[in-house]
């Protein structure tokens, strides 16, 4: 995905408390995320869902599978 | 639990997400009637506040620590239940306020909705409206209100609007006397209604007050929230057994707990907010105006740097003129108890004993205030959360997260500071690796111990042409400290603290402008309580190593040194007080010799030998154990020189440069002086250190663990410096 760009979450991978804690920050499935940017250094992408802005491990973030928009 | 329990004015909670404005809306309506204590267990303080109602009326209010629900898996998440539902030992809230932020309603009213069903009464500040205004939307106040089935309440934290209306509906719903309007319902599918049923009736009468709704919250939290290993300690055995029997049957039959209730939740949320919401737009804001700077891959990264140098650079210069007034200040008060009291060991255990213990401990003040302030105006206005971004890619190498940051840095000014700034790290976890790590940095204090082996021992030469020598092994010391702190934190992370890595979940909040009482109270708030729970520590170590540096009394050093002054009246004018002050700094260095403490060096002396280290050093050792850089005066002290030599001082250089074994071989080569370099920069030389990680973890455990691997470290690294040396003929 590139910046600006966004998607609809199809699944929510993961450990059970990280799962949980995504889901209820309202990363749920058929939920619209846009990827607002890739922070410096590589490590985090930064995501906007519902209006908040979130930021996951690029790592991490590979437990949400999404279909691009 | 504390006084609360038998407090007769009514409780209200006030509960809501991170980052909602929570805090200063708590700041705004308690103003200072703060009362800070902790949970029994959890280092998360716990705050409360006296609030007064319209009618006059006080109430007790208490700042739940955020959370953006009330499921848990640790022990710190368990503690915003406890609080809202009042269980667990926690007394049961009158009434709630829930801070909600408008700018971020659906996700805020999840939590909402949690703590609608525990059918306490509940009214809803809507914080930050005007911001949503800004953006050309508003919130349908009526249709909330009437959906939720709670009164909403406009209101703007940060510019002190709304309060009245709030506190008065605070009055009204403390009114209905504990009981709430039903919660909205939600449909769930049919087995799920089964599971919260069946869990619902392992939930004890104590948590549901017989209340079924009650109990279907409490059933639907322990699905959520209990696993096989996880942290709580206030779950029921029987409720925590029933939630994971059917959470397994349930995924047996391939359904997943968790998704359906959290989807349940977001679809009653998602197919109300097009009424909740009017207008809602697709604007970039402001936030994301400024992050395209601040979060910049090369300006915002300039930027972060500039930042840290400003805080890097308070610590450690800005602060020293006030440091100096302090110090200043306890001399006065010294000087004047001497001249008050008369002469003698009361007076000598006055001024050396209790005087310099209260400086020792206020001298730390000017440093954490600065901290405070700067961690505070960060978090504030939201750029901490940046920093922590700006930073996870690094520090996730050690095994910890961007919010170390902060701490790790502050470490380079002083160990104590920066213990007390793990505070913003949420996970106890990362907190303790910090604390371990942090003492490790080269702090200002040892940079006296350095200038003067350094000066004494090294000739102000230059290499390769124009680097000093001086300067060069400085900078070594710093390189060498940040190493071993940096290696020290993935090897504890790989070991003592494995597999307890978690994912990072981290939320950028929207930029604000500070809220200034906010920051200004949070200084006062950690000074105060370093104070009250570190200073007593440190005070009484003090107390302690002036009493073994200070007895017993040597007699035969007395009767000498009265001897001496008697002869030294018979001299010349000129040579008289020179004579005198060569007798007294006689009689300090015998009495010290003779001392506790200067048995103890002579005692350890078989241990230190290996690094090079006599027991006139191991003396200094124990004198820096008060704070590294007294190793300097107590040197002064040891070689007769005097207690007010400094590291600049050439009499005390001379004195180094001449110490000589019994043998005549020297004491001093610069390989025992890089092995007690190393030794400072490993050792954990430090009791107010040692004070603030027992105060920041209630713990002896942790302080002694410190204690013992930097010393242990120290040793050993020392040992190899000075053996090795000497192997390779240095």
């Amino acid at each position: 995905m590139a910046p600006g760009q966004a998607a609809r979450i199809e699944a929510v991978g993961g450990e059970r408390s990280f799962r949980r804690r995504l889901m209820e920050m309202g990363f749920l499935p058929g939920t619209q995320v846009r990827l607002v940017r890739r922070l410096p250094l590589g490590g985090l992408l930064e995501l906007e869902v519902r209006g908040c802005h979130v930021n996951l491990r690029i790592d991490e973030a590979a437990e949400l599978q999404v279909q691009p928009l | 639990m504390d006084s609360s329990t038998t407090d007769r004015r009514p409780l209200v909670a006030l509960a809501g997400n991170p980052n909602t404005g929570k805090t200063t809306l708590f700041n705004r309506l308690t103003g200072l009637r703060q009362k800070v204590g902790n949970y029994a267990g959890v280092t998360v303080e716990r705050v409360a506040g006296e609030c007064a109602l319209p009618d006059g009326a006080k109430v007790q209010l208490l700042d739940v620590p955020g959370a953006y629900s009330l499921a848990a898996r640790s022990r710190e998440e368990e503690l915003a239940l406890q609080c809202v539902a009042g269980v667990a030992g926690e007394p049961r809230p009158d009434a709630i306020v829930l801070v909600v932020d408008a700018t971020q309603l659906s996700r805020n009213l999840y939590l909402a909705l949690q703590v609608l069903e525990l059918g306490t009464p509940v009214v809803v500040a809507l914080n930050m409206a005007d911001e949503l205004a800004k953006r050309g939307e508003r919130v349908d106040v009526a249709a909330l209100e009437r959906e939720l089935g709670a009164p909403v309440v406009l209101v703007s934290a940060l510019h002190d609007r709304g309060f009245a209306p709030l506190l008065e509906q605070v009055a009204k719903a403390l009114a209905m006397g504990g009981d709430a309007r039903p919660a909205p319902r939600r449909k769930l599918p049919q087995e799920l209604e089964a599971d919260l049923v069946e869990v619902g009736r392992a939930v004890p009468e104590a948590w549901s007050l017989g209340s079924a709704m009650r109990a279907r919250a409490f059933a639907e939290w322990a699905l959520l929230s209990v696993e096989e290993r996880d942290e709580l300690e206030g779950v029921p055995e029987a409720l925590r057994a029933r939630a994971l029997a059917s959470r397994e049957a349930a995924a047996k039959s391939g359904r997943s707990t968790d998704d359906a209730l959290i989807a349940a939740r977001y679809a009653w949320i998602d197919e109300r907010m097009p009424r909740f919401v009017v207008q809602a737009s697709k604007t970039r804001t402001k936030s994301e105006r400024i992050d395209a700077v601040l979060l910049h891959p090369l300006l915002g990264f300039a930027l972060f740097l500039g930042a840290m140098v400003v805080v890097f650079q308070a610590l450690f210069a800005w602060s020293d003129p006030l440091i100096g007034l302090v110090e200043g200040a306890m001399g006065h008060v010294g000087d004047a108890a001497r001249e008050l009291l008369p002469p003698g060991l009361f007076a000598d255990f006055v001024v050396e004993g209790v005087v310099a213990g209260v400086g020792s401990v206020v001298v730390f003040l000017p440093q954490i205030l600065l901290l405070f302030l700067f961690i505070g105006l960060m978090e504030d206005t939201g750029y901490m959360a940046r920093v922590a971004a700006l930073m996870d890619r690094v520090m996730r190498w050690m095994g910890l997260s961007g919010r170390a940051f902060v701490p790790m840095l502050s470490g380079y000014a002083c160990a104590v500071p920066a213990i007390l700034a793990t505070r913003t790290m949420e996970r106890r976890r990362d907190r303790l690796l910090t604390m371990l790590v942090v003492p490790l940095m080269t702090c200002s204090a040892r940079l006296p111990v350095y200038t003067l082996l350094i000066g004494a021992l090294w000739p102000p030469a230059v290499v390769a042409g124009f680097i000093p020598v001086q300067g060069l092994l400085m900078a070594a010391m710093y390189l060498f400290s940040t190493l071993v702190a940096l290696a020290a934190a993935a090897v504890l992370s790989r070991t003592l603290f494995r597999g307890q890595g978690a994912p990072l979940i981290l939320e950028l909040p929207a930029y604000r402008l500070p809220h200034w009482p906010s920051v200004l109270g949070m200084m006062r708030q950690r000074a105060w309580s370093f104070l009250r729970e570190a200073g007593g520590v440190i005070l009484a170590c003090t107390i302690a190593l002036w009493f073994l540096l200070s007895f017993p009394k040597d007699e035969a050093a007395e009767a000498r040194h009265a001897q001496a002054v008697v002869a030294a009246a018979s001299l010349a004018e000129a040579e008289q007080s020179a004579a005198v002050e060569a007798a007294d700094a006689r009689l300090a260095s015998e009495s010290l010799a003779s001392s506790w403490g200067g048995r103890f060096g002579h005692a350890i002396e078989p241990l230190i030998a290996p690094l090079g280290f006599d027991w006139k050093i191991g003396v200094g050792l124990v004198g820096a154990f008060a704070a590294r850089e007294v190793f300097v005066s107590t040197m002064g002290v040891v070689y007769g020189i005097g207690g007010d030599a400094d590291e600049e001082s050439g009499t005390l250089r001379e004195a180094i440069k001449a110490e000589a074994h019994a043998d005549g071989r020297p004491v001093y080569t610069p390989l025992v002086g890089l092995s007690l370099m190393v030794f400072f920069a490993l050792a954990a030389q430090c009791m107010s250190t040692l004070a603030a990680v027992k105060r920041e973890t209630r713990s002896w455990r942790w302080p002694a663990f410190l204690f013992a691997y930097m010393t242990a470290l120290a040793w050993v690294a020392s040992f190899a410096v000075h053996q090795g040396g000497r192997l390779l003929g240095w």
